[in-house]
């Protein structure tokens, strides 16, 4: 276990009170450090990691993002040793900027956006890069329609990401190698350009699927030895989709009935046996079809005023009416539950379910 | 003979870390920057060409740092200037400008008299370097 770990377990204040703790730490550690001012001869590494905010960074990490375990090691990993760095420079030992190029590999809907966002905050707050904004591009807004359009193109957008952190979704569309004059080459050759030679005004982070962004970096070699930190976003389970539906609804005011959450749970069983299967972001979609149905009852119902817990609650027929549980494998288009017969001939919702028969 | 125009004129000229941290300075503020470069030296030319887009979406003096090495590597040996604009309702103008390349030698003015009516003189300067055509004025 690191240091970190060691740190975030200690001091933790157990649930969700978190913003305590750095001030409770202090008195202590405020006499020892106060007086040997001028020479820095020392380094309090447990008051850097509380001084510059890392700590809430990685405990709001812990606090919104659910599973992720080998991510969040990862992080914690990579603060602790940019906060060495950090501590090294300040006694002038010997230090490099390190590199903090990375990439993340992970299906989709594993929250690479949303891990990098807080990567971004994290850098910032360490102080390697100035103003940690995330600027999130595709091959589109990289790559020209014509001879001489991609650099100024590419070049804007490294201009606006300079400070913070670039990221690129699906890099490896970057690279395409069944067409020789495809312009994506000469976005490469800038972005490796500026990694190489601007590593402390910006950080790349491409991101995509592992087994494409494997064969991107073999074909690139250039991007490989530039990124220091390959991060892998394994698949939620199944349990942890459904806490993260529950914390989703939670965030919007919404909650479920426990016949719900029980349906929910199939739901998202059956759903990651079907194609276009995105984890957490399946899981959104669904919830936002869940919500609108759950409108439409209440308006069909006419029940007369409705309270706050009423326009909250989800109940399970909302859940139960997805075309998820229509689609069993041998039988098409078999109806399972009473009520999704009758709304089948109701207006039918657009969503990833319905592009596949 | 040195061109003075703009902010810190009489200052000598800004180090690219001091150039920076103004740039930050202007960013920060909310005003789009520009960079524009001629090669006649008149003080009263304000008709000077843009190196690309006004620059007022960008977060880090490094994005337009990039713009300026890029704009020095082209026209290096004429003269570049800063500027950056407040758009602001009630202001529209520009807040600051300076200059932040000149070429390496600066020939100066010449001072032209003329006789008038009795005895009246009227006076006019023009830079030596106009001479040559646009261009080619300082030692291409």
């Amino acid at each position: 276990m690191s240091y970190l770990d060691q740190l975030n377990k200690g001091g933790k204040p157990d649930g969700a009170a978190a913003k305590p703790a750095p001030v409770a730490a202090t008195p202590e550690d405020a006499a020892e450090t106060a007086a040997p001012e001028p020479p820095i001869t020392t380094v309090d590494l447990k008051r850097e990691y509380e001084d510059a905010g890392v700590r809430d960074v990685l405990e709001e990490l812990d606090r919104e993002l659910i599973g992720l375990k080998p991510v969040k090691k990862r992080i914690r990993e990579t603060a602790a040793l940019l906060l060495v760095e950090r501590a090294r420079r300040r006694l002038g030992l010997a230090h490099e900027t390190p590199t903090l190029h990375m990439s993340f590999t992970g299906n989709p809907g594993t929250g690479k956006t949303t891990v990098a966002l807080k990567m971004a905050n994290l850098l910032h707050r360490l102080g390697y890069i100035r103003k940690g904004h995330l600027v999130s591009v595709t091959r589109d807004d990289l790559v020209g329609q014509y001879i001489g359009h991609t650099a100024p193109k590419t070049k804007d957008i490294l201009k606006k990401a300079m400070g913070g952190v670039l990221f690129i979704d699906e890099a490896y569309y970057l690279y395409r190698p069944e067409n020789e004059r495809d312009y994506g080459q000469e976005a490469i050759e800038i972005l490796l350009q500026v990694m190489e030679n601007q590593r402390d005004d910006l950080v790349v982070i491409l991101a995509g699927y592992a087994d494409r962004m494997d064969k991107f970096f073999e074909s690139n070699p250039g991007f490989r030895s530039r990124i220091a930190h390959h991060i892998d976003f394994p698949d939620y389970s199944n349990d942890e989709l459904h806490r993260i539906a529950v914390g989703m609804l939670e965030r919007q005011n919404y909650h479920l009935t426990d016949e719900a959450a029980t349906i929910l749970a199939s739901y998202i069983e059956q759903r990651r046996g079907q194609p276009h299967f995105a984890n957490a972001r399946s899981i959104r979609n669904a919830l936002d079809r869940a919500r609108l149905r759950q409108a439409n009852r209440l308006f069909e119902q006419d029940a007369g005023p409705l309270d706050a817990a009423a326009l909250s609650e989800i109940a399970a027929e909302d859940i139960a009416a997805s075309r998820v549980f229509l689609q069993k494998p041998g039988h098409n288009a078999e109806p399972v539950h009473p009520e999704t017969a009758a709304r089948e001939t109701g207006p039918r919702e657009l969503g990833e379910e319905e592009r596949h028969p | 003979m040195r061109m003075t125009q703009g902010t810190f004129s009489f200052l000598p000229d800004l180090t690219d870390e001091q150039i920076t941290k103004q740039i930050q300075y202007c960013l920060d503020n909310g005003w789009a920057v520009n960079l524009e470069y001629t090669d006649d030296p008149h003080p009263r030319n304000t008709y000077w060409d843009m190196w690309g887009h006004p620059m007022f979406d960008i977060a880090d003096a490094a994005g337009v740092m990039m713009e300026l090495q890029s704009c020095r590597k082209a026209f290096g040996d004429r003269y570049i200037r800063l500027s950056a604009f407040d758009s602001t309702h009630g202001w529209e103008s520009v807040k600051i400008s300076f200059i932040v390349n000149r070429p390496k030698e600066e020939p100066g003015y010449r001072l032209r008299r003329q006789e008038g009516n009795g005895r009246n003189m009227r006076y006019t300067t023009e830079p030596y370097a106009d001479a040559k055509p646009e261009g080619e004025r300082y030692g291409v």
